[in-house]
Parts: C-alpha cells; sequence; structure tokens
C-alpha cells in the first residue's frame, strides 16, 4: 500500500489530476483492463473506487490517477512519495471484454482518459484498429496524450476552448468518425453528460457502445446496493454487475441524481 | 416460592438515543449470583438442547451459584468461543430460554420467568475478558505445521478459525473489508455490541495464532486453487448472506432510499455519524420510514433515531411492517428498546411506491393496508392487501431492512463450487464439505440469513470436520 511514485500530471485553474504508483502485488497480478480498485487513503477517510490505470506484475505495482474533485480525491492528490494509503481492495468489477471487434472507438473525457487507456493496449493487442478521441477543457488539462497516441491507431484531441487540437465536444469528432466508416465497437469514460452525449450519437447508429459508471460505492464488493443503477429497466450494482453496462440501457437521469446525493455535505466538507 | 427473575439495568430511555453508547448494562456479581439462584438446575435440563452449540447451561450457572466463575467462563469457552459477544446478540428468547423450563408450554418465545441465560453468560464472559482467561491451544501437535485458510471474518469464520487455532493449526482469515468482524462490525451497532468487546474477542483469536489479512477478496485477489497452492490444507467459506434485497418497486432508487446494509454500515463501520471527523457522508431525514420486522430493522431504525437527535432534528422514525408485531422476527428486547427510543410502529404496511422531487430525493411512499392471513410456509400469517387502502405518508429518506442473499462474488468465480437455486453454498450436511474436496462452509452462505449463534453452530460442525479431514489426510 506504500506510495511508490506520485506525479502531478496536470494542475490547472485549481484543477489537479495526479498519477499515484501504489506498491500492491496481489491485485498487480490480477489486474485486467476495465477493473478498479476501492481505497481509503487514512483510517478516518472514505472508501472510493478508482480504476486501475496500469498494473505491473513485475514490480507488483499499480498506477492510479485521480482528479482532485471531492475531498478524498484531494487528499489522495496531497499524498507524497513514500506515504501508504490506509487500505486497498481489488481488482473488483467485471474486466472489459476483450475481443478482436474490429475497428473501435474510444472515447475518453478529462480524467476519464485515464480509464480508456488500458482498455486501448488490451483491444490493441487483441488486433482491433483503435481510434482514441480525448477531450478536456484546455491544453493544460489534457493527460496521456503520447501514451494513448503510442497504442492507437488515430488519436484526435478536443479542447473546449481550442487551446490545442481541434475545438469542440468529442461527440463532435465522434458523429464525423462515425459518418466516414463503419465501426464496430465504441467504448466512452468520463463525465456523465459526456456519456450520455455519446450514446445520444450512437443510439440511432445502432453501434455498440460501452461506458464505465461512476456511480457512488461504499464497499465496492456487491453489499450495500449504494452503487445501483437502473439498466434497461433492472436495477443492477455497478460494483459487482459492472462497471461497465451497454450505454443504451442506462437511465443518465437517475444516475446524475443519485452522484449528487452528498453535493452539500461534500461543499461542507471542503470548505473546513 | 419462585423468585422473580432480576432485572438488567439499562442506560436512561432519554439520554441514551442522543449517543452509541451500550443500552443494555449486564449484570453486577450480586444480581448474578441473585439470577442463578432462580435455576433449578433440572436433572434434564432442555436449555442445552435450546442452544445452537450446546453451552452446558446448567453447568456454567452452577459455577456461577457457586462464585467460581472463571469455572463457569471455561465452561462456556468449550462449546462457545465468544460470550461476552452471544451474550449480548443472541435471541436468547427462541432458543435456551425458549427450553428453559419456566417458559409456559406453546409460547411462540421464552416467558418473563426464564431464566436471564444470556444475560448471565455475557457476565461470565465480561468476567473472563476482564481478568484476561485465555482458552490455551492444546498442546498435542498433530496438526501443527498445517495451514488452513478462513474466508470471511464474520461470526462464522471467527468461530472456525478459534476452534482450529485451539488445536495447534495455523488459521490465517481473509477479510474483504478493511476491519475484521464481518456483520459484527458493519452491521451491529455499537450500542448492542461495543466494539471493545468485538475487538478483545477478536484479540483473543489472534493471541491463540490466528492471523488476520484484511481487503483480501478471494475471488478477486486470489483463487480458491491459489490457496491450495499457497499450502492451505483446507479452506472454511464464512462468506455471509451479504446482498441486500430491495422491494422491487417503482421509486426505490430516489436519493435517500438505502439499503439496511449501507445505512448501517456508513454508520458502524464508517463512522459516518462523527461526519466531517470521519468523511464518509450520510443524510438524515426528518421523515425517516424503516421498511422490515427483523434485527436489522431494529437496529437501523435505533441508528436512525439516535442521528435525528444527534443532529437536532425532531425524532421521527417509522417502522413499516407488512405484518404484526408478533410476527416480527427481530429479537423482543429489540422492539422494546426500539419503542422505548421513540421508534413508531406501524403495522400491516405493504410499500407500493415512493415519489420524489424534482432533484430525485424521496418526499413521500405510498402504501396499501394489509391484514393477516392463512398461515404461510414459515408458519406465519401471511399478510394479504386490503384492496382500495393505499395512502400517502411524509418520508424523506427510507431503509430497506428486508433481508439478505448470497453475495455471489466468490461462488461465481469459483464454478467447481456448487449453489442452490439462491445462490447459497450446498454442503453435506454431516461434515459441512462442499462440493470441492477440503472446502467447507458455513453461517449465512450456506443456511440463508440466520443468527450469530446458528453461524458459530455451523462453524462448529465444519472445524470439528475439518480436523478429521487433516488427520485423515495427513501427508
Amino acid at each position: 500500500m506504500k506510495i511508490l511514485n506520485k506525479e502531478i500530471l496536470a494542475d490547472d485553474q485549481g484543477i489537479q489530476i495526479v498519477k499515484v504508483t501504489v506498491l500492491s502485488p496481489g491485485i498487480a497480478a490480477k489486474a485486467k483492463a476495465g477493473q478498479f480498485v476501492v481505497l481509503m487513503v487514512k483510517e478516518e477517510g472514505e472508501r472510493i473506487p478508482l480504476t486501475i490505470v496500469k498494473a505491473d506484475p513485475g514490480k507488483g505495482s499499480i498506477d492510479l490517477i485521480a482528479q482532485a474533485a471531492g475531498f478524498t480525491t484531494k487528499l489522495l492528490a496531497g499524498i507524497k512519495t513514500g506515504d501508504s494509503l490506509y487500505s486497498i481492495a481489488g481488482p473488483l468489477g467485471h474486466p472489459t471484454e476483450i475481443k478482436r471487434y474490429g475497428k473501435v472507438i474510444l472515447i475518453g473525457g478529462g480524467v476519464g482518459i485515464a480509464e480508456i487507456f488500458p482498455v486501448a493496449n488490451a483491444l490493441k493487442d487483441a488486433g482491433n484498429h483503435v481510434t482514441a478521441v480525448i477531450g478536456s477543457r484546455n491544453k493544460k488539462l489534457l493527460i496521456l496524450e503520447r501514451e494513448l497516441k503510442a497504442v492507437c491507431d488515430e488519436l484526435i484531441v478536443m479542447t473546449d476552448n481550442g487551446s490545442y487540437g481541434r475545438k469542440g465536444f468529442v461527440t463532435e469528432a465522434l458523429k464525423e468518425l462515425l459518418e466516414k466508416s463503419k465501426y464496430d465497437l465504441v467504448y466512452a469514460v468520463g463525465p456523465i453528460p459526456m456519456m450520455r452525449a455519446v450514446s445520444g450519437v450512437t443510439k440511432p447508429l445502432g453501434v455498440l457502445t460501452l461506458v464505465s459508471l461512476n456511480a457512488i460505492m461504499v464497499d465496492g464488493t456487491g453489499m450495500c446496493g449504494c452503487c445501483r443503477v437502473t439498466i434497461g429497466k433492472k436495477v443492477k450494482f455497478s460494483c459487482v454487475d459492472g462497471p461497465e453496462f451497454d450505454a443504451s440501457q442506462v437511465d443518465w437521469d437517475e444516475l446524475l441524481k443519485r452522484n449528487s446525493i452528498y453535493c452539500n455535505k461534500e461543499k461542507h466538507i471542503c470548505r473546513l | 416460592m419462585k423468585k422473580e427473575p432480576v432485572k438488567i439495568k439499562e442506560k436512561n430511555r432519554t439520554s441514551r438515543v442522543k449517543g452509541f453508547d451500550e443500552v443494555v448494562a449486564g449484570y453486577s456479581k450480586q444480581e448474578a449470583l441473585q439470577e442463578a439462584a432462580r435455576c433449578l438446575q433440572c436433572k434434564d435440563p432442555k436449555c442445552i438442547s435450546g442452544c445452537p452449540v450446546s453451552i452446558d447451561i446448567k453447568a456454567f450457572i452452577g459455577h456461577i451459584m457457586k462464585k467460581d466463575y472463571d469455572s463457569a467462563y471455561f465452561t462456556i469457552r468449550q462449546k462457545n468461543t465468544f460470550p461476552s459477544m452471544c451474550g449480548r446478540i443472541c435471541p436468547a428468547e427462541y432458543q435456551c430460554r425458549k427450553a428453559c423450563v419456566f417458559t409456559k408450554k406453546q409460547s411462540p418465545f421464552a416467558s418473563n420467568d426464564a431464566i436471564n441465560i444470556h444475560f448471565l453468560e455475557r457476565f461470565v464472559g465480561d468476567h473472563g475478558a476482564g481478568k484476561g482467561l485465555q482458552v490455551k491451544a492444546t498442546g498435542d501437535n498433530k496438526y501443527s505445521a498445517m495451514k488452513v485458510a478462513v474466508v470471511g471474518s464474520g461470526p462464522a469464520g471467527l468461530c472456525c478459525a478459534g476452534e482450529l487455532a485451539k488445536r495447534g493449526i495455523k488459521v490465517v482469515i481473509f477479510e474483504g473489508l478493511h476491519k475484521a468482524g464481518g456483520v459484527l462490525r458493519y452491521g451491529i451497532p455499537t450500542f448492542r455490541l461495543p466494539r471493545k468487546i468485538l475487538d478483545i474477542e477478536i484479540d483473543s483469536l489472534k493471541k491463540l495464532g490466528v492471523e488476520i489479512r484484511t481487503s483480501q477478496i478471494i475471488g478477486k485477489v486470489k483463487t480458491i486453487d491459489e490457496l491450495f497452492a499457497e499450502g492451505f490444507r483446507a479452506i472454511f467459506l464464512g462468506l455471509g448472506a451479504g446482498t441486500p434485497s430491495f422491494l422491487g418497486i417503482p421509486g426505490e432508487n430516489l436519493c435517500n432510499i438505502y439499503s439496511a446494509n449501507e445505512f448501517l454500515t456508513r454508520v458502524n463501520l464508517m463512522s459516518a455519524h462523527k461526519y466531517p471527523q470521519y468523511h464518509t457522508p450520510i443524510n438524515i431525514g426528518k421523515h425517516i420510514v424503516v421498511i422490515g420486522g427483523g434485527n436489522t430493522a431494529m437496529d437501523a431504525a435505533r441508528v436512525a433515531i439516535r442521528l435525528q437527535h444527534m443532529n437536532g432534528i425532531k425524532p421521527n422514525t417509522t417502522i413499516s411492517y407488512r405484518r404484526t408485531e408478533i410476527e416480527m422476527p427481530a429479537r423482543r428486547l429489540e422492539i422494546e428498546h426500539a419503542k422505548e427510543e421513540g421508534v413508531k410502529f406501524d403495522m400491516l404496511v405493504k410499500p407500493e411506491c415512493f415519489l420524489g422531487d424534482e432533484e430525485g430525493f424521496v418526499r413521500k411512499m405510498r402504501a396499501s393496508r394489509c391484514k393477516l392471513g392463512e398461515p404461510d410456509a414459515s408458519g406465519r400469517r401471511k399478510p394479504v392487501v386490503i384492496s382500495n387502502s393505499s395512502f400517502e405518508t411524509d418520508c424523506d429518506m427510507a431503509i430497506i431492512a428486508i433481508g439478505l442473499s448470497a453475495n455471489k462474488m466468490l461462488t461465481s468465480a469459483t464454478p467447481q463450487l456448487s449453489t442452490d437455486k439462491y445462490g447459497n453454498v450446498t454442503i453435506n450436511p454431516e461434515t459441512m464439505e462442499t462440493s470441492i474436496k477440503g472446502v467447507f462452509a458455513g453461517g449465512d452462505i450456506v443456511g440463508g440469513e440466520g443468527t450469530v449463534i446458528e453461524a458459530l453452530g455451523m462453524a462448529k460442525k465444519a472445524s470439528a470436520a475439518i480436523l478429521s479431514y487433516l488427520a485423515k489426510t495427513k501427508a
């Protein structure tokens, strides 16, 4: 649980994205693309889920990337190399189904770019043609561009303010790609409105689209039901039934509302 | 002349709801002696057969009578590893006390006159813990250098680990959460089971040489096969019944509708009531409705009303149950305590749906009234909905406490492990052995939702079978 390395990947306008490398041989040996861990920074801390961005079984370490958004991610961002996490459990959730789909588009928004990275690697290794579309507010907040470029056949960068790559949202690039060619899978991770917008583009075209949902969790092992989501009118637990689901079946409204349940509390604790 | 039962002292009801201190004070020496003196020391003691682990109740009460509390302690420990715990949370009125000669025939649970066996057990357990009395591992080296893995550190896992460690076996417990104790830690509130007591009971296992590894989810980080490959000669699965059931009615995913597991875990395990000193948040409603009639529902309601008190909210917590109080599976003491603490009981209610506001928070519950019909498979009278009895009630927070089912995380990762239609692990009832040789199971993952002492009973049976399995397969 020792922090072997900590790096600040982006820092702009009060938004910080950090990468921590955690010594965790058991998890590193088993982790597959799409899986996550649940960790506590301190004993009095919260349990939060984070996607395993990279696993190095040789070194026994895993990489996690987080945007300092809430209280606990800020606490994690403040951690130093050599510190230890209070606890970490995993690998949790179903791994991404890796096979030869054909042509795939991976879409990452903000810190969600970190989560498409392991999937991009695995899909490329399985012989897919991989196009990645990544988006951020501006150039300074864009992460993993170089790493994804090395893996993907094609990489499109979008920024909200046009400070780098093309100006606009990831969905604009997605629409153009789907107009020009046929794709077999779209895989998207990012803020809920982004994933919802992606689904809005692909659903009418009938393109299989997977999203990794970021519902609030406590244990992450199917024990509490906090992360329940409605998928095609059925209630599922993100932690054990997901975290990936068919985007066309997700009840986005419900997820948005459930994820804002502690917004007032969060504002309060972050002011302290 | 028959003497009156010695009443247990309890924390004042108006002050106790403002915190999480233990409610039941426990007997003093004097009170324990007085209560023990009521025991008839029957020639054919029925109470023992009422105990799932067959504690020699007659003998330990006999020792109390002679003021030999150490012997009383060791008598209980022969059969039960956790007397302080069981003395607090066993539903004695359905078990030993129901079997007591003082209980009236045909009574659904123990009569008031029945000996307060559980309070005496608690007294003895606390005496032993306070004095640091330790059960020593037996000296035989028949099993030394043998390793057994226990998966889950709830009641079944802890008990099995203790039984095996007593025989000199090296036991390693793998726990998925960051703290040991399972449901004793995340489920049962501290006002029923102080964490100091739980920690003492767990420490007593560590002193026997048991090693506990937390945040280790077997099925994910390691498989059953890998445990065998690491040199564990046998494996005990005490996985518990971890998956909360929901009602399956419209509006159930609105914000502020919690499963009892989530609600209790946030408070008991994560200390959400001490937010922001502890970082896990919880919301507290003005009109809290708890659905269910078991111990978990009572626990949730009693935690909820405390949170209201502690946050300056006018207490308003209601338990809604579809049958009546008599059919409630909860311990009678918990029902009484909940009432004393101001929890309202609304019986014969079947929730139909939850209604929310624009932000997605629950505001009302719509429900129907029921009447009792014919007895069902459980022997309890079945609730039948009365037509056109629908009503709405204020509800800005709901806690669903209608039961649990098997957590499939390990079983789905272990296809060779047979399960029944509910996802529970199937076993040979003689040996508690599963479909995999050398893998045994007990507790809720076998029997479905049961009590702590029932889990201990199964774990003991499994530990005996593991011992003979190890003896037979000795290399």
